[in-house]
């Protein structure tokens, strides 16, 4: 089963998540070829050989350095059509590969399938798993069209070194002005942190953090941690913080290893946004926060004192 | 200026999901449904523009009949008309396609829709259906401003915003802060109940994807509670019990 996968990359490296796209794919078999669009460092791209790609073709069309959908859909499904002839398309589920996914399923006829949680079960046909319900469910799924295109979630699979670096074959497509219909002309990004949706650490914060004067022990603490910050619906809503680190239901849905929340009571629409996370601590004043119910660890206290404590002793421990 | 809203029946935010006939259904026991958080975003928008500008709504739900007091709600919010595709909406490309099966025959100048449901959460559909009709998708919206036959739009992406344009008609997943959800007023129900609400009947799909099986995930032990004044030993747990740092 050939499969190709598309790899996004952020600040010149390429994605977390796009590794773990490659990492899917070879646990899928193989063989595997890696696709990337738009300027691309080429070290991190002959690096996807040791990660599971036997091949590595790269669009080196700077028109595509902005994640335009539909030019992406077009290269994708060519990609998948003509060179490869790939029978899946595995990518990382986010703002751009998500979307891209949709038009590429409908250009080649494949199933379709996003938010997929782990290796499809292929003893009797094509079987994957997904999230529904913003994680509070899964779905078991057959996709029964030759061609298959998935999405998957965070943590789908695990990024290991499998072999050693490929050498890149530049790729071309010829594109149409319908494929750039749409222009981007700005985009304003937070820079030099770690993005939240890859992030393995989170650290959120609630109302609880009385005001965003106050955030500087919550981001210390992140630093600690190399981790992202994040906050509740509230807080982003009261323009305390930005509405990209808004974790929950209607805003970013986060997988990490560890979720700290800070001072969030834990509304159902927030901890559907967190409940794919593997260890959750919950610190919070009120005992009866309802969050202590969907946490691993919990500490009752006050914010302003326990943060600084806690940072200290995760750099005493280090 | 014509507007086609799509919108989902989706159990509200705080419902306890369950399965029954042996996890291959959903079980509406005891849940309250509601329209879409994120389409009800996009809808708002739409009246919006429509109160602005001038425009009218048409807001089209796949669905069975049970969904029809979520149509009259969207209704009473402001929208002009509806339509109701009479079919479970078993899975994106069906729903895709009983979408741009419609708007073929509509001719609207935007199309908007939530970034995904909040149900199946594929987040996909509106990709499909600009696919299907040849038209721009952009997903997911967080504002949306119109300048004659263009639009200037904010999308979300990964720590951040990108500012676009483009010319109509394309279609928009859409998601906060697009608009402010409206609450809708008396006066607006009560002529919701006569507004008309069209039933049609889908097209078929064979969309190579079927449901096996539903599954709940496996219930969370209990929480440790640990001491204020020692945070030293959540260190050692993290590290030596649950191994994430």
């Amino acid at each position: 089963m050939a499969i190709l996968v598309f790899v996004e990359s952020a600040e010149g490296k390429i994605k977390k998540t796009s590794l773990e796209a490659v990492a899917y794919a070879h646990g899928m078999g193989g063989p595997v070829t890696a696709i990337a669009l738009g300027t691309t460092d080429a070290v991190e791209l002959e690096a996807l050989g040791k990660y599971g790609a036997q091949k590595v073709l790269h669009v080196a069309d700077a028109r595509l350095n902005q994640g335009i959908i539909q030019a992406y859909a077009s290269v994708l499904s060519k990609a998948m059509q003509d060179e490869e002839a790939a029978d899946v398309l595995v990518l990382a589920n986010s703002t751009l590969g998500t979307p891209v996914a949709a038009r590429v399923a409908a250009k080649v006829g494949a199933s379709l399938a996003s938010n997929v949680v782990e290796l499809p079960d292929t003893s009797s046909g094509f079987v994957v798993k997904r999230s529904i319900y913003t994680g509070k469910a899964f779905a078991r799924v057959e996709l029964s069209n030759a061609k298959k295109v998935i999405g998957i979630k965070k943590n789908a699979a695990e990024v290991k070194e499998v072999g050693s670096p490929v050498s890149v074959t530049p790729y071309s497509v010829s594109l149409s002005d319908a494929d750039f219909a749409t222009k981007i002309t700005s985009s304003e990004k937070a820079t030099g942190e770690v993005l939240l949706p890859e992030a393995n650490i989170v650290v959120s914060g609630g109302r609880g953090m009385k005001g965003p004067e106050h955030w500087s022990i919550l981001e210390d603490l992140a630093h600690t941690l190399h981790a992202a910050t994040g906050c509740s619906k509230p807080v982003s809503d009261l323009g305390w913080r930005p509405h990209h680190e808004h974790v929950g239901q209607t805003g970013v849905k986060v997988a990490p290893q560890l979720y700290i929340a800070i001072g969030i009571s834990g509304a159902i629409q927030h901890l559907a946004g967190v409940n794919s996370s593997k260890c959750i601590v919950v610190i919070n004043k009120d005992a009866d926060a309802p969050f202590f119910k969907a946490a691993d660890y919990g500490i009752v206290g006050d914010a302003f004192e326990v943060l600084p404590k806690l940072t200290a002793a995760l750099k005493a421990a280090k | 200026m014509k507007i086609l809203v799509c919108i989902t029946h989706v159990p509200d935010t705080t419902s306890k999901i369950n399965f029954t006939d042996n996890n291959t259904k959903f079980d509406p026991n005891g849940v309250q449904f509601i329209i879409g958080p994120y389409d009800d975003y996009a809808l708002a928008r739409a009246i919006e523009i429509k109160e602005s500008a001038g425009a009218t709504v048409t807001v089209l739900n796949v669905g069975l009949a049970e969904t029809e007091p979520t149509i009259r709600k969207a209704l009473a919010i402001g929208a002009d008309d509806a339509v109701r595709v009479n079919a479970d909406p078993t899975d994106s490309l069906f729903v895709a396609t009983q979408i741009a099966d419609h708007a073929k025959a509509n001719k609207y100048d935007l199309i908007l829709m939530g970034r995904e449901s909040i149900d199946y959460n594929s987040g996909v559909v509106h990709g499909l259906v600009g696919e299907m009709l040849g038209i721009p998708s952009i997903s997911p919206v967080m504002k949306l401003e119109l300048e004659g036959t263009k639009a200037k739009l904010a999308r979300e992406i990964e720590g951040g915003k990108e500012y676009l344009e483009v010319n109509l008609p394309f279609v928009a997943g859409c998601q906060e802060p697009i608009a402010e959800w409206k609450i809708p007023n008396m006066r607006g129900i009560m002529s919701a109940r006569t507004k008309p609400l069209a039933v049609v009947e889908p097209k078929a799909v064979d969309s190579g994807v079927k449901l096996q099986k539903f599954e709940l995930p496996p219930a969370k032990g209990a929480v440790k509670m640990i001491a204020a004044d020692n945070v030293a030993e959540l260190v050692t747990l993290l590290k030596n019990e649950a191994k994430v740092i």
